[in-house]
């Protein structure tokens, strides 16, 4: 079990990430990098940066960043604690999310809503994860 | 958080008249050719001049259209500063007027970077307007917009919620004169928004109710309409349908008929209502195969349709199923891929990329049964000779 938010968890979401074979598969011609951030705020006491880097179906990176000019992913994704521990854990579609603007996106979204199956396995990744909350 | 938006509507006899009443100085009308050669812009233009409202015609839109076409639009737009833009014609001159007002706010955005994230404010500038001259697409009353990159061979889902139109104009006028195929074309992409907005896994009881009467009005009115033209209850009724059928999926999302209907038409370039219309009883097969609750919501549309009022769901779902392909071959719909007249060559090489852009979009994942690559493949391949989808 790890900490949400945490480095332990980002390798666990690596190691999850690369052991998805249906993402694997889904993202074999994605290149591209976020930032998911989520903002401060309930037991978010500052902005938290999450680096992660996909390439061709694998994750080379998940990286807790404690200052966001670090790197300059393609993409950005922000929202509260509320709304990822909500797409985390499938409660909520992250395209819903998008859409009804509880998660804003910066970047080209036609490129991400070219790898929706992709975009899919990704959160299904999340759940592999023994995951301990922040609330 | 989910949310439910739609437009003002005039519609029935001399809705156009409600143009009259519009507060504005200039209004930028995209269209296409041929909706001009009918007159139709005319119909509306007149309108603008009654209320002295200075107007530019933008006839530039084709079929399926394209980045290329929206762009052009965008710079028209921006020459001509307009306080209205006014789509007038099918899914794709509304979906182009609802890029176009866009890029009058952004002029800089590239149209394949609309996304439902952004915040654009082109009210600040100008407000949309869609007058349909087909009922078919419900595109008056979403806020999707379906650009083609012409690169790829690929059709970009795009769009905000800002994009709903803030007023939809459903006159009759404007499509009596619509030609039967088109009916029948248009009158299944009615049924599919209808019924896939109704068992949408995104659906909620506000969607529902508009897909449900979407789904009755459409299977009593839409043969009507394609015999006789001149039928104008028949002709309002699906103008409504259609409407009411953008109002359900467009607030919630379309489904499996439609993921597999826009690969198939991207590809092979046959009208969206026809693919998606073609797919559609294939896909609903699928999922009462491996759904429950699909099937029990079939099995609401067709007791609230008439269709087959008694027993068990799965009965009552493969009735609804039948009455689809029987309407379809009433109007002279395709009912398998090979009645399109596509090779089985050329269709089985297309096969991978089918599956492909299948996959990658959200109307696959927003079913009760969410198909995987090996599936999806055998949907495609059952489609091509029309086989019932036993699996």
């Amino acid at each position: 079990m790890a900490k949400f938010l945490t480095q332990e968890w980002a390798d666990l979401y690596k190691e999850a990430i690369n052991n998805n074979k249906a993402y694997e598969e889904a993202a074999k011609t994605w290149e591209g990098d976020f930032y998911f951030i989520t903002e401060a705020g309930g037991p978010v006491k500052e902005t938290l940066y999450q680096y992660i880097d996909l390439y061709h179906g694998k994750c080379r990176k998940v990286e807790m960043v404690k200052d966001p000019s670090k790197y300059k992913p393609e993409f950005t994704i922000s929202a509260p604690y509320s709304i990822w521990k909500r797409m985390a854990t499938k409660q909520l579609d992250s395209t819903k999310a998008l859409i009804t603007r509880q998660a804003k996106l910066t970047g080209n979204m036609a490129k991400i809503m070219r790898y929706v199956k992709a975009a899919n396995e990704l959160t299904n990744s999340t759940t592999q994860v023994p995951t301990e909350w922040l609330d | 958080m989910w949310t439910f938006s739609c437009p003002f509507i005039a519609y029935g006899d001399n809705a156009l008249e409600y143009l009259a009443q519009i507060q504005g100085k200039k209004a930028f009308i995209v269209t296409d050719k041929n909706i001009v050669k009918l007159g139709l812009a005319k119909l509306v233009t007149d309108q603008l001049d009654t209320v002295n409202i200075k107007w530019e015609i933008f006839d530039e839109v084709e079929p399926e259209p394209s980045l290329e076409t929206v762009k052009k639009g965008g710079i028209a737009v921006g020459k001509y500063q307009p306080d209205w833009v006014i789509g007038i014609g099918g899914g794709s001159c509304m979906d182009a007027a609802k890029a176009v007002i866009i890029l009058l706010a952004k002029p800089d955005l590239q149209p394949d970077c609309i996304a439902a994230s952004d915040t654009y404010n082109f009210r600040a500038k100008a407000r949309l307007m869609a007058i349909p001259t087909t009922s078919g697409t419900g595109a008056e009353a979403t806020w999707a917009i379906v650009l083609t990159d012409t690169k790829e061979n690929r059709k970009l889902g795009l769009g905000t919620t800002e994009c709903m139109p803030d007023v939809a104009i459903l006159d009759p006028a404007m499509v009596t004169g619509m030609p039967p195929l088109i009916t029948a074309d248009t009158g299944m992409d009615v049924i599919t928004h209808a019924i896939e907005g109704y068992v949408s896994t995104w659906g909620t009881s506000i969607t529902e109710g508009p897909g449900l009467i979407a789904c009755r009005k459409a299977f009593e009115y839409l043969l009507a309409a394609y015999k006789n033209g001149n039928d104008v209850e028949a002709r309002k009724e699906m103008q409504n349908a259609a409407i009411l059928g953008g109002m359900s999926f467009g607030n919630s999302m379309a489904g499996l008929g439609h993921s597999t209907g826009h690969a198939f038409g991207a590809i092979f370039h046959l009208p969206h209502g026809r693919t998606v219309g073609l797919f559609l009883p294939y896909t609903m097969e699928y999922l009462i195969n491996g759904s429950e609750e699909t099937t029990a919501k079939y099995a609401e549309i067709s007791r609230y349709c008439r269709i087959s009022s008694t027993g068990p769901d799965k009965e009552c779902a493969k009735a609804l199923v039948a009455k689809i392909r029987s309407l379809a071959k009433e109007i002279g719909q395709p009912l398998s891929v090979k009645d399109c007249g596509i090779d089985k060559a050329k269709y089985d090489e297309a096969i991978p990329g089918l599956i492909d852009r299948a996959l990658n979009e959200v109307m696959t994942m927003t079913v009760t049964r969410v198909p995987g690559e090996e599936d999806l493949g055998k949907i495609f391949r059952y489609a091509y000779d029309g086989k019932n989808i036993d699996f």
